[in-house]
């Protein structure tokens, strides 16, 4: 059966890879797909706790609300940065993030 | 004890085990080639593939209508977005390499996860199984909240986080006019 360590395992382990994504990856769009990741990660962990932690009766399922509210800011977050990401484009030709230096001493 | 927890006290508990792994498996090794292929349409490709095994798992966990929002959103919206970017930015078959700091940055992120593990794994969660089988929460209650929590996350959304979803309403729009303000030709 599963239980609630599988989840954080699981949770854990999908964090961690979109971690390595956003601080080793050059592209700035794959590092939003790694932030991505991430917040699912969390997500996974919010709804398994929602099914497996013991609450009251009037907040049983309040992990699943957190996540409708993560997925409106990771769609908000998502609008915004992918309009920065193609301003950047047509400024610089790139979205290498260690070619966009300018505010690098 | 009822058949209150996932996939216990059901004959299709060895189906809903499979199942849990199939996903598992098929998410991390998928998230895994997000962060690991050069070419950014598969990476791409494969999140997708990551988003549909954590729809498959909110499912499992009864959470039907986060499911149904996380295919609509993510799968349906987000991965068309991020394409969308791939295509614009126009560095497809160069790819994304890696830059020269990714051994160390692979060392830190699996130490991160791991300590996330241990510390998730070690704290003392106050489960809701123990509770039921001790006789302080009543299993059809709970059973009540699982088998339809559409009503109970609306009453919770709607009642007593009004101001947060008010909020949330409102960033959406501020997100949009700043979209289009930063896109804008000038």
């Amino acid at each position: 059966m599963i239980e609630l360590a599988h989840l954080q395992i699981l949770s854990a382990g999908l964090f961690a890879i979109g971690t390595y994504g956003v601080l080793a990856r050059r592209s700035a769009v794959l590092i939003l797909m790694s932030i991505e990741l991430m917040l699912n990660a969390v997500n996974i962990n919010l709804v398994g706790y929602a099914a497996f932690v013991d609450f009251d009766e009037a907040t049983r399922s309040f992990g699943q609300v957190l996540v409708i509210f993560v997925i409106t800011i990771a769609a908000a977050e998502l609008a915004l940065a992918i309009a920065i990401i193609l301003r950047l484009y047509r400024n610089r030709s790139t979205v290498n993030v260690d070619e966009i230096d300018l505010m690098k001493w | 004890m009822g058949p209150t927890m996932i996939g216990q006290g059901t004959e299709a508990s060895l189906l809903v085990d499979i199942v849990f792994w199939v996903l598992a498996v098929s998410a991390i090794v998928s998230a895994f080639a997000v962060v690991q292929i050069r070419d950014l349409f598969r990476a791409a490709l494969f999140l997708i593939m990551t988003l549909l095994s954590i729809a498959g798992m909110f499912i499992l966990l009864r959470a039907e209508f986060l499911a149904a929002v996380q295919v609509l959103i993510y799968v349906g919206a987000i991965s068309v977005l991020i394409i969308f970017a791939i295509l614009m930015t126009g560095d497809v078959e160069e790819g994304s390499p890696s830059h020269s700091m990714r051994i160390p940055v692979a060392i830190l992120s699996t130490l991160f996860g791991a300590l996330a593990i241990f510390v998730s794994v070690s704290t003392d969660w106050n489960l809701l199984e123990p509770a039921i089988a001790a006789g302080q929460v009543s299993a059809d209650a709970v059973e009540g909240v699982y088998s339809n929590t559409i009503p109970v996350i609306a009453k919770l959304l709607i009642r007593d986080f009004v101001l947060v979803f008010e909020i949330a309403s409102v960033l959406l729009l501020a997100a949009v006019i700043g979209a289009l303000a930063l896109i804008r030709e000038g």
